[in-house]
């Protein structure tokens, strides 16, 4: 398996007592998967995406990616955060560059490099600007070329979508899964939206809180291109949210 | 825009004519308080007789050397002890003890070790800035988004390109408020300090004009160090301004 995670546990002090915020979790899955960790706060699902991007480390257990244990963040994989990692002095050509300037590319190269994934994400007439000129979803944009543009194994991405308007973000969500598959980039994706999780995932892992844990990891076995009405995704939306016990029980009485 | 300059010149028109009034029927020694024309003439005869004109360059220069090396300094250490809480806490008692003493303070210690000379006025404005500089620095970057610092270490940013590329200016909008704050502070200063420690500059001007008895002189040079300090802040808003231009958003 491509990243794994062996019976992890992480807790916190929390006022003198301990905070079961992950308990003894595992889970697995190969390169190239889109998958959506899934859940209401305090499930974890946050503090697994930190232990999985090397933020953190687990209390007991342990995450490997391609073998290695993981033990600090890594350029090889990196992390969209939910305020889209725009530095506000720099104009989106300079965001997208920042990447890369750790590493040992010149000048000239690194301003191909975000000049190519610019245009990949159609925001290459925006290079000058500064970030805040741009609308929620041009943000979002501009943050997953900067990610892409580092040419990382696994992005990680924490809720990106949480501050856009319910049409900007189905809009994303469409370009965004576009993208990938076009990439082919593994990815973990936090959300709290079963639809944007049922829409993007390869596979779902249903996390629950108190203590936060796995519950069930759904495949989503319906395609690459996806219809938000169609019968089987509303099939497996509908699973999901039995998991959650969402589903209203079947109360009807017959009388005969 | 109109109507604001409009209320500043009244506001000054108001404060010569009671200037005026109190000395046409306040019966007053004229030497003791010159009349409004009196201190203008004055100004001119500062002009002509190059005296100010040598005051303010020799003001200015230990001004901006205090000023600009405090500022440095107090960037530079403010941003370490930022960083570095652990750091900040041994050195934050030192800073809270040394800061509540007046610069005046220092003087007399300043003049016994170095003399009369350039030196005491710029260290009693560097000592003035240096306080607010190096206590705002340290707050503006415990300010900043903690997701910048993962996004750092995320990218495998070094330590260096860290200050230079995320933390400067991540915590430099805040940072100018305390350049602002620092800049007015030492200005006050710097007369103290080239009225005890200096033969020469704005400062030495007041005590030089004093001694002479010529009150409407000093009164010249008072006015003159507070046109100067307004410029002075002027100066700072004006390039504040360019600042939160260039950084928008960040600065809400």
């Amino acid at each position: 398996m491509y990243v794994t995670v062996e019976n992890v546990s992480k807790t916190y002090p929390h006022h003198g007592a301990t905070f079961h915020a992950l308990n003894d979790i595992s889970l697995e899955f190969e390169r190239g998967e889109f998958i959506c960790l899934l859940g209401p706060s305090g499930c974890g699902k946050s503090t697994l995406l930190n232990l999985l991007a090397g933020f953190e480390r687990p209390t007991l257990g342990r995450v490997t990616i391609d073998g290695v244990v993981v033990e600090a963040p890594s350029p090889k994989y990196v992390t969209i955060f939910q305020n889209y990692n725009l530095l506000p002095w720099r104009t989106v050509q300079k965001n997208v560059e920042l990447g890369l300037e750790s590493g040992n590319l010149s000048k000239k190269e690194r301003q191909e490099r975000a000049t190519r994934y610019l245009d990949l994400v159609g925001l290459k007439a925006f290079a000058k600007n500064h970030p805040q000129q741009l609308s929620g979803g041009m943000r979002q944009r501009v943050a997953f070329a900067g990610a892409l543009a580092v040419e990382p194994e696994i992005i990680f991405m924490d809720e990106p979508f949480g501050a856009l308007d319910a049409l900007t973000r189905m809009e994303m969500q469409d370009e965004f899964l576009k993208l990938q598959k076009q990439q082919g980039t593994t990815i973990v994706f936090v959300t709290h939206d079963i639809e944007e999780a049922v829409f993007l995932a390869d596979k779902v892992v249903v996390m629950t809180p108190n203590p936060g844990k796995i519950k069930r990891v759904i495949s989503v076995n319906i395609g690459e291109v996806r219809d938000r009405t169609s019968p089987d995704f509303l099939a497996i939306r509908d699973r999901i949210f039995g998991e959650f016990e969402l589903k209203q029980k079947d109360r009807t009485e017959y009388f005969i | 825009m109109i109507r604001k300059f409009l209320r500043a010149a009244i506001g000054i028109s108001v404060l010569i004519a009671v200037w005026q009034v109190a000395v046409t029927t306040g019966g007053f020694n004229p030497q003791l308080f010159p009349p409004p024309q009196k201190v203008l003439s004055g100004i001119h005869e500062l002009i002509v007789t190059d005296m100010l004109w040598d005051s303010i360059v020799q003001s200015m220069l230990r001004f901006f050397s205090g000023y600009l090396s405090a500022v440095v300094l107090g960037m530079a250490l403010g941003m370490y002890f930022g960083y570095f809480k652990g750091a900040w806490q041994f050195a934050n008692p030192v800073a809270q003890i040394l800061r509540p003493i007046s610069p005046i303070a220092w003087l007399p210690f300043v003049v016994l070790w170095f003399g009369i000379g350039d030196i005491p006025a710029i260290v009693i404005v560097f000592i003035a800035a240096f306080f607010p500089v190096l206590l705002n620095t340290v707050s503006s970057v415990s300010k900043i988004d903690p997701t910048y610092f993962k996004l750092a270490k995320n990218f495998g940013l070094s330590r260096l390109d860290t200050f230079t590329k995320i933390i400067f200016p991540a915590a430099f909008p805040y940072i100018a408020s305390g350049l602002h704050i620092a800049i007015g502070t030492a200005w006050v200063f710097i007369v103290a300090g080239e009225m005890v420690g200096a033969q020469s500059g704005l400062g030495f001007l007041i005590v030089d004009t004093r001694n002479n008895l010529r009150i409407d002189l000093l009164m010249s040079t008072m006015l003159i160090i507070g046109l100067l300090g307004l410029m002075l802040d002027g100066m700072v808003v004006y390039l504040e301004r360019l600042i939160y231009k260039k950084w928008g958003a960040v600065s809400g």
